[in-house]
């Protein structure tokens, strides 16, 4: 039986310390498929008990992926009180969280209204309701407290645990990059780094667009996550302006849905998203060892330094 | 570049204005809405233009269009105030809570030769598009029935402090959910002559219905149901489907896929078969210049901005369009508050109420 070379002693690792080339990602576990609504509603069945889940986390890891990009969906803390408890069996397991999980603050918006939705999350009340008081004449450092408490909400479950990158999600990135936000890229990547030393990390639709309010921000060399793949599913403002930002932009490329939902055949898939330059990490999602070790070996089999 | 200003900063308001923000032929000019707080940190942080006050906004901030996003409730008067301006609106669904104001302002737009545009976003989601192109193409032959249905987790508990749980300001799972299965019904059937049969149910709100089910009548004997419901946990998020059959077939549209059951008697689209086809929407969609919730929520943007730019009012969802489907709402709580037909019960003296047909007929006999 071959055995797949091991990918953290190649090339593209090592200019990028910390980033995991390949990470295990989560959309299967939660009844998100983009081809079809009843795969989805068939993998929310078999993964209903947080024990199918955590058996697919084990064959990973066997498989030697043990960086699990995850959302902060609520079933997400039962896997890290899983960990937190046998902390010899899981010494090497990483999370890489990607925050917030979006629909549960889209549903509190359209209950308790923008503001409600805020006051629902936050710890602490007393604050937003000071800045609401506040009006118009409201100081960057409330809003800058509220994002790094609404952070610290979503980190909760993660204590104790190893979380090397923390990502903002692309629903949130993508809705700041619209409005212009750009504060906010900064104060998320400062909190991060500061307070949980960790590298902060951004999830898009818009890497082209990203990146440039990324350099304006002030965010140096960022992990930025967006999908890449043969034929540009996704990848807002074009596969070519994609091409070429990952020639010639200064970032780190995590490349996510590189199998466009299934519509590009495997091995085809990986071939090409390997042959990209400055594609750090590859994150995908499987249901089964089988699939898992299919993808590791086309990755070792493709990834050139 | 077209000038937009942007009123009601909700959460679909906000969406817009990212999109609006984006887009290359857009110049958001200005945005409006009743929250200092909200309008502080947009000043403050994107240096955008803030207005507090709607008409202020209007005389001042020199717009080309407007886009209303705020309670549905407000639609009317604000639409009114823009057209009368001359602007071309893009506004939020439902148009309005009342059919009469919404033929009154597609009238007035149609008569300014002004772009109007509602959002129903689905008519741009790529697999509603395609079901719709099937049909033009008399793919499955005569259409006989429609089945739109739309679940979510939305209410899940007795709560809500929102404008959407108030039905007399266009909350409540009719105006907010079944709208949107409503309009495609409309898009693939027309213009319904009647509805029946309707129930706006709560499950959990204590002033608006969590549900609605209803028959729509079209022409020539053509019908079409709805099945919604918003308190649905089972859902991840809103899941819209639709099935429609016709006399050489069978479609069935989500947003992820298009699956098309053809018969030896159907006339076959290009690049279609006999028996079952399936269309993804990773094949069907196209891409966008900013994407931010779905492809849809850009494209509907875009055709809006397009229209404006080249002066056309036959765009999708224009205020006509969006009237029909105000109509068939309109029907539909008529008809739940009528009620169901029941029979007399044993002990009761008034006699039931009877429907027309039979009256025709005790008519005729006698």
């Amino acid at each position: 039986m071959s055995t797949a070379p091991d990918l953290r002693e190649r090339g593209p690792l090592q200019s990028a310390p910390g980033l995991e080339p390949l990470l295990f990602g989560d959309n299967q576990f939660f009844g998100i498929n983009h081809m079809s609504e009843e795969k989805a509603r068939a993998q929310a069945l078999r993964f209903q008990d947080i024990g199918a889940v955590i058996d697919v986390l084990d064959a990973a890891r066997e498989e030697g992926l043990s960086t699990f990009m995850c959302t902060t969906h609520d079933r997400i803390a039962l896997i890290c009180d899983h960990m937190r408890a046998q902390p010899e069996r899981y010494r090497d397991f990483a999370f890489y969280p990607c925050m917030p999980y979006a629909h549960k603050y889209a549903n509190a918006v359209t209950e308790d209204g923008m503001l409600g939705a805020v006051k629902r999350f936050l710890p602490d009340e007393g604050l937003l309701n000071a800045a609401i008081r506040g009006g118009s004449s409201l100081a960057t450092k409330d809003i800058e407290g509220m994002i790094t408490l609404l952070v610290d909400a979503e980190m909760k479950m993660f204590q104790g645990l190893q979380t090397p990158v923390i990502f903002l999600q692309n629903l949130v990135v993508d809705l700041m990059l619209g409005m212009g936000f750009k504060d906010a890229f900064r104060i998320f990547a400062e909190h991060v780094r500061e307070r949980y030393d960790a590298e902060p990390g951004f999830i898009t639709m818009n890497l082209p667009a990203l990146l440039d309010v990324l350099e304006q921000a002030g965010v140096e060399n960022p992990i930025v996550c967006s999908n890449i793949n043969k034929i540009g599913f996704r990848m807002c403002g074009g596969l070519e302006s994609y091409r070429a930002a990952l020639r010639e932009r200064q970032f780190r490329a995590v490349a996510m849905s590189v199998f466009a939902s299934g519509a590009i055949p495997p091995a085809e898939a990986i071939e090409w998203v390997c042959a990209q330059p400055n594609v750090k990490s590859i994150v995908f999602g499987a249901s089964s060892r089988a699939n898992i070790r299919n993808t590791r070996e086309l990755v070792a089999e493709h990834w050139q330094p | 570049m077209i000038r937009v200003g942007a009123v009601g900063l909700g959460k679909m308001g906000l969406s817009h204005q990212a999109l609006l923000n984006m887009h290359p032929g857009v110049e958001l000019a200005a945005v409006c809405d009743s929250s200092g707080y909200v309008l502080g940190v947009l000043k403050k942080h994107t240096g955008m233009a803030t207005y507090g006050d709607y008409e202020e906004m209007l005389a001042e901030a020199d717009l080309d269009a407007v886009l209303i996003a705020t309670p549905s409730r407000f639609h009317a008067e604000m639409v009114r105030s823009a057209l009368e301006r001359g602007l071309h609106v893009f506004c939020e669904k439902p148009l309005t809570l009342d059919p009469e104001d919404s033929e009154r302002l597609a009238e007035t737009a149609s008569q300014r030769g002004l772009v109007t545009q509602v959002g129903y976003h689905n008519r741009f989601i790529a697999t509603f598009a395609e079901l719709k192109a099937l049909l033009e193409a008399g793919a499955i032959g005569e259409v006989t029935h429609a089945f739109g249905e739309a679940y979510g987790p939305v209410v899940l508990k007795a709560k809500g402090k929102t404008w959407r749980s108030q039905s007399g300001e266009g909350g409540g799972c009719l105006y907010d959910y079944a709208a949107h299965v409503i309009n495609l019904i409309n898009w693939y059937m027309g213009e319904p002559t009647g509805v029946g049969g309707t129930a706006l149910p709560r499950v959990f709100s204590r002033e608006t219905d969590d549900g609605a089910f209803s028959t729509l009548y079209f022409p020539a004997g053509k019908t079409g149901q709805i099945s919604v419901n918003w308190s649905d946990e089972s859902q991840r998020k809103m899941t819209t489907r639709i099935n429609v059959w016709g006399t050489a077939g069978r479609i069935y549209a989500d947003r992820q896929e298009c699956q098309v059951y053809l018969r030896d008697t159907a006339s076959i689209p290009a690049g279609y078969e006999e028996g079952w086809n399936v269309r993804y929407t990773t094949e069907l969609t196209d891409p966008v210049w900013f994407y931010l919730r779905g492809e849809e929520y850009s494209a509907q943007i875009d055709a809006f901005v397009r229209q404006v730019e080249a002066g056309r009012e036959d765009g999708v969802n224009g205020f006509a369009s969006a009237a029909v489907t105000d109509r068939a709402i309109a029907m539909m709580i008529g008809d739940a508050e009528r009620g169901p037909s029941t029979l007399a019960v044993a002990g009761d003296e008034s006699p039931p109420p009877l429907t027309r047909r039979k009256r025709q007929r005790w008519r005729r006999a006698a």
